[in-house]
């Protein structure tokens, strides 16, 4: 789930000293860090020559390394660090962004969309919108897609820096500078081949560099049972450890939900929406070398990411067990010196790591938040490349031609985050904002691909207005609380519901009314021949069969052991 | 990827990680005959020594398996 829904902000004023020190051999790894990543770069260079290997890796990805790359993408430092405090700040309740609102909608991606991206070939989201719903949709996707990116891509910037300068003392500039030449070099030489490399690299750096605070701080609480027992004696009333038990009312948990809003808003219509239409993720599965590794790369995906908590939301729950004193709010840490919420990662990280480790810790940070970035400026040069300059300005240059606009693009992009990253630098307030304005896409883009997918009468109008009265029906929504908040019982239906309550129900509002507004207007207006809509849309499609492979090698076994285990998980932690 | 001579991605990953694996174990090794002036929580387990130890091993099956001059 995309860390633009977590309210994470470190404020504008920084503790007075940095949370840890780095020695010699903790310096040499991050160097050694950055000299692979843009080693790599420069070797892949040689093999990006086309506009598919630039945009879409040569579509020769295997099912493991396009599932890595999938996850590693969303697996952002902040992601890291946002829902650890979370954990800390709601207990397991966080660990819902990982499960329910993720595990199905990957599941669905691999086995119900994915034939449809992959067989129709398209080279984007948005491309896929043009083929489905004709030019104005995808012109109405590829730019509010494009603009958020590279906006969110220079927010998430702006919030790395600052970690580095609370837990490490770095200079903001530094930080920005450094970090996004970096991603700047080895996405703009190697195209989408070398962020995937990175991006797995960086995945298993993630993965060594966390793991590691689960496993010491489960040996010091002695397990399960004494972090839940140490949890109990250090916040008696509070439950931090169930998952589902405290979600009868709004005011029976700490985030302030019902469970209606995690069912309904986040586990269908936000994580549907953003692991099955967002780009950002999407381009990934659509770099595998076959539909078969197609479906699988996201069943992967889901088998891994239903992992994380045990290195992000372990952590979090950790703290409320060992950290004394307690740790508070940003405002509240400002004011007293203390610690925030925000800090619990990089505490428990100084806490059970020594020289080396530490360094690998950081590192892993740092590649957390390179992969987010590389990302975002991969999928930002694809669809500015292929659905707005090819499509709106040159549509008849050679493929050499895209490739240069692809890789000036992803300079361009980077800039454009960097100058956001200082914006937002000046204007804090316009988090919220540009936060607010990337979550008013997802879930009426989910609405419009799924219908696309799955209904050959709806139309292109149909298409059309329907995303358009989503996403304007979701802004007219969010201005409506902030002018007046009582409205808020009205959106949320409860004036008792928290920002992310807002959220989940919002995007729920909001994809009811694009599809709506989708089937009314395809009733209306004329389909699209079934001719034209072969590789698109269910029905019209034939999707190759499986029935010839052993059980092993087929998708849907696969995604079935991992819904087993997905259920498993929701049951032991209920 | 099957593109003729392209190096695999896990034959970087398995160098890297023999590199941090030495460093860290090294660093761990080194924390053993020095102690520090301020240990960690549980320092006394010696992660760093059994930790890059992990990785020197994890490293080095991913560098020679993936190897370039095998994957010819």
């Amino acid at each position: 789930m995309p860390t633009v829904l977590l309210a994470l902000s470190l404020g504008d004023a920084a503790p007075p000293s940095r949370l840890v020190a780095l020695s010699p051999v903790d310096v040499a790894i991050i160097a050694l860090y950055f000299a692979m990543v843009l080693g790599i770069g420069f070797y892949l260079k040689r093999y990006t020559k086309t506009g598919d290997d630039f945009f879409l890796a040569g579509r020769e990805m295997t099912a493991w390394v396009a599932g890595l790359s999938f996850l590693a993408a969303n697996l952002g430092a902040l992601e890291l660090m946002g829902w650890a405090a979370a954990a800390y700040q709601y207990g397991i309740l966080a660990a819902h962004w990982y499960w329910i609102g993720a595990i199905p909608a990957m599941l669905f991606l691999g086995i119900v969309m994915m034939p449809f991206y992959y067989i129709s070939k398209t080279h984007s989201v948005p491309g896929y919108l043009k083929l489905r719903f004709g030019e104005p949709a995808r012109a109405l996707s590829a730019v509010t897609f494009g603009v958020m990116t590279v906006l969110m891509s220079g927010i998430n910037m702006y919030s790395m820096a600052l970690v580095m300068k609370v837990v490490l003392g770095w200079d903001i500039h530094f930080s920005i500078w450094v970090s996004s030449i970096t991603v700047a070099i080895y996405v703009g030489l190697g195209g989408l081949l070398s962020a995937i490399f990175n991006e797995v690299l960086q995945f298993v750096l993630i993965w060594l560099g966390a793991l590691l605070i689960s496993i010491i701080g489960l040996v010091e609480t002695g397990g399960w049972s004494g972090l839940v027992a140490r949890i109990h004696a250090n916040f008696p009333g509070g439950d931090y450890t169930h998952l589902w038990r405290t979600m009868g009312s709004f005011t029976g948990n700490p985030m302030g939900i019902h469970w209606t809003g995690i069912v309904l808003g986040l586990g269908w219509v936000i994580s549907f929406g953003y692991w099955t239409t967002d780009f950002l993720v999407v381009q990934r599965v659509l770099a595998a070398k076959d539909l078969r590794s197609a479906k699988m790369a996201p069943i992967i995906g889901a088998g891994f990411k239903m992992m994380v908590p045990f290195i992000v939301i372990l952590p979090g729950l950790l703290g409320l067990a060992v950290l004394h004193p307690k740790l508070v709010g940003e405002a509240q840490a400002v004011a007293t010196g203390g610690h925030s919420y925000n800090e619990v990662l990089p505490l428990m990280l100084a806490r059970y790591c020594g020289p080396g480790l530490l360094g690998l810790g950081i590192t892993a940070l740092i590649a957390g938040f390179m992969s987010g970035m590389a990302g975002n400026v991969s999928a930002f040069a694809t669809v500015w490349t292929y659905d707005i300059y090819k499509a709106l300005i040159r549509r008849d240059a050679t493929d050499a031609h895209y490739v240069t606009m692809g890789r000036w693009c992803t300079i361009l992009g980077v800039l454009v985050s960097i100058g956001t990253a200082y914006l937002v630098m000046q204007f804090l307030s316009i988090m919220d904002y540009v936060q607010a304005l990337f979550s008013f896409f997802i879930a009426p883009l989910f609405g419009t691909v799924l219908l696309g997918m799955l209904w050959k009468r709806c139309s292109p109008a149909g298409g059309f207005w329907g995303l358009l009265a989503g996403t304007l029906s979701s802004i007219g929504m969010w201005a409506w609380v902030k002018l007046d908040p009582v409205a808020l019982k009205y959106i949320a239906l409860s004036p008792n519901a928290r920002d992310m309550a807002e959220n989940m129900y919002r995007a729920l509002w909001s994809w009811i009314v694009c599809v709506v507004v989708t089937v009314a207007v395809s009733l209306m207006t004329r389909p699209k021949p079934v001719a034209e809509l072969t590789g698109l849309v269910y029905g019209c499609t034939e999707v190759p069969g499986e029935a010839h492979l052993p059980l092993y090698q087929r998708p849907a076994f696969w995604a079935v052991i991992v819904a087993v285990a997905f259920v498993g998980l929701n049951v032991i932690f209920w | 990827m099957h593109r003729p001579g392209l190096i695999s991605i896990w034959f970087f990953i398995g160098v890297l990680l023999l590199a941090y694996g030495v460093l860290i174990a090294g660093a761990g090794l080194y924390g053993l005959v020095s102690p520090p002036a301020r240990p960690v929580v549980l320092g006394n387990l010696h992660a760093g020594i059994w930790w890059g130890g992990l990785l020197i091993a994890l490293g080095a099956f991913y560098t020679v398996r993936f190897a370039p001059r095998r994957q010819k």
